[in-house]
């Protein structure tokens, strides 16, 4: 039988047996910056069709979190950089060609506009809010006025957030696994199903909650379609990204994969929501918490997997 | 100006003379190497073919690192050679991602640190630190353009391959086959 035997004498630290560089920090960010992009679709969405009173959860309520999130996720991005003094340096250039900086300016960009946007509507949680400065009076009437246009640009970068997610993988191609743009409408469509979950928690009204429950149905929908092709492609393509899939498909990856992602974060949930708007009793919470821990498990299983998948030579 | 190394497989011992070279004249950390030794044997029993490569970062001339670094730190020098501006790194490690050969490391202090062709030595008009050390003389550094240099010579000469070159990122280290 031919055989090949490589030895090599490289074991650099987190690079050797195979790449391991990038931790949890990565998929954290990546799941909360898709939430956060979710939640503020909707938003702007409604807004910018003028139903803001009839999906309040939507537009008023849920956007409420998303500065946290973004907090979070960046302060989960900070902690992951290894020369964290000099990380000002992201901010001195903006280099088409790489994800991060896309996805670094895409932040200064939304995090600002979604602390305006949960600013304006706090009263929604807190009725008496005083904002106290006079200043900050004005400027709330300021962005009062103007909140049609806000909607439109949050729109704009709360799509271009959300495929940033899966882009920052799909630019590499030294791992085959990432290297599909599937990646980029995939993660997309996973973090607005994560945002109309998050959506259906905070919405007050029936209606609201039943019509988020159809479109995170069909959000789910499209995210199996992509997952199929997603393989098909690995499948129909070379060989490093065909051992790629094969992670996936019987490798160490299948099950965490099949029944994490796909069963509970995706059938199980759509099968819930189906019965709720069929009228069955089912909490709320249940399907909610499934599709976020299948978006969140999602990035993990890709950030990781990913990282195994190489080009052999 | 393209600065090129070719390096003789038929030549190579696998001593490791180049990877301690490296890691004494870079003052590489312990655990760690720019360059690194290869054995593949392949074939089928008892017709066994033996090939030995020295390995480093290829200083390619379509490299992902350069490409992906957010803030410029991985760059081009003249000569086609990628290094790493220390201070502007943030070690985010995409340029450690991007690379398919995993020629790049996260250093101790916290920015990505890599093969340089030993730069330092080039602008005094020396050889790389692994060249000039290799008992074999299994290396030759030099520039593309010139066709009277070592690499140039060698490859005229001599049947050659790169390392994926499927990969797109047209590598700047021969292997002489
Ligand atoms: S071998 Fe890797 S680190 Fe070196 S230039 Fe090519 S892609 Fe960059
Ligand atoms: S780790 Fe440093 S050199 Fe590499 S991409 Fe990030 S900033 Fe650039």
């Amino acid at each position: 039988m031919r055989e090949e035997i490589i030895i090599s004498g490289r074991l650099n630290p987190n690079i050797d047996p195979h790449l391991e560089i990038w931790h949890w920090h990565i998929p954290l960010y990546l799941f909360l910056g898709g939430l956060a992009a979710g939640i503020l679709f909707f938003a702007s969405l409604y807004t910018v069709l003028g139903q803001e009173n009839k999906f309040r959860g939507a537009v008023r309520r849920a956007p409420i979190i998303v500065p946290f999130l973004l907090i979070i996720g960046l302060a989960a991005l900070f902690l992951d950089l290894r020369h964290k003094l000099y990380f000002w340096q992201l901010y001195t250039t903006i280099k088409i060609q790489s994800p991060m900086s896309w996805g670094a300016w895409t932040l200064m960009a939304v995090t600002p506009l979604s602390f305006a946007w949960a600013a304006i509507h706090i009263r929604e949680f807190f009725p008496q809010w005083d904002w106290k400065f006079s200043i900050l009076k004005e400027l709330e009437k300021l962005l009062v006025k103007y909140k049609l246009y806000m909607a439109w640009i949050i729109l704009f970068f709360s799509v271009i957030l959300g495929i940033y997610t899966g882009i920052l993988f799909s630019a590499f191609n030294a791992r085959p696994l990432w290297n599909t743009s599937i990646l980029g409408p995939l993660f997309l469509t996973s973090g607005l199903s994560a945002g109309a979950a998050v959506i259906i928690l905070f919405s007050k009204r029936k209606g609201e909650r039943i019509n988020f429950a159809k479109i995170d149905i069909m959000l789910i929908g499209i995210e199996l379609f992509l997952i199929v092709h997603m393989f098909m492609g690995f499948l129909a393509s070379t060989e490093v990204q065909i051992e790629a899939a094969n992670l996936f498909l019987g490798g160490p990856y299948t099950a965490s994969f099949w029944i994490f992602v796909v069963v509970l974060g995706m059938i199980l949930p759509a099968i819930l929501e189906f019965l709720e708007i069929r009228k069955f009793h089912i909490p709320t919470v249940i399907p909610v918490v499934l599709v976020l821990f299948g978006s969140l498990m999602l990035r993990f299983i890709i950030a990781y997997a990913g990282q195994i998948s190489r080009w052999l030579y | 100006m393209r600065y090129a190394m070719a390096i003789d497989t038929k030549k190579c011992v696998g001593c490791s003379d180049c990877v301690v070279a490296c890691q004494t004249e870079n003052n590489v950390p312990i655990g760690y190497c720019r360059d690194w030794v290869v054995e593949i044997t392949d074939g089928t029993y008892p017709q066994l073919e033996i090939e030995i490569r020295s390995e480093r970062c290829n200083h390619c001339e379509n490299s992902p690192c350069v490409r992906c670094c957010p803030t410029g730190a991985s760059h081009y020098e003249d000569g086609g050679i990628v290094t790493v501006t220390h201070n502007k790194c943030i070690g985010c490690g995409a340029c450690i991602v991007s690379c398919p050969y995993d020629a790049r490391y996260s250093h101790p202090e916290g920015y990505v640190d890599k093969c340089t062709f030993c730069l330092h030595r080039i602008k005094k008009g020396q050889q790389p630190a692994c060249v000039e050390v290799c008992p074999t003389k299994c290396m030759y550094f030099g520039d593309l353009d010139d066709p009277n240099s070592d690499v140039s010579k060698m490859l005229k000469k001599r049947k050659y391959k790169t390392l994926i070159p499927e990969a797109g990122t047209k590598p700047h280290v021969y292997y002489l086959i």
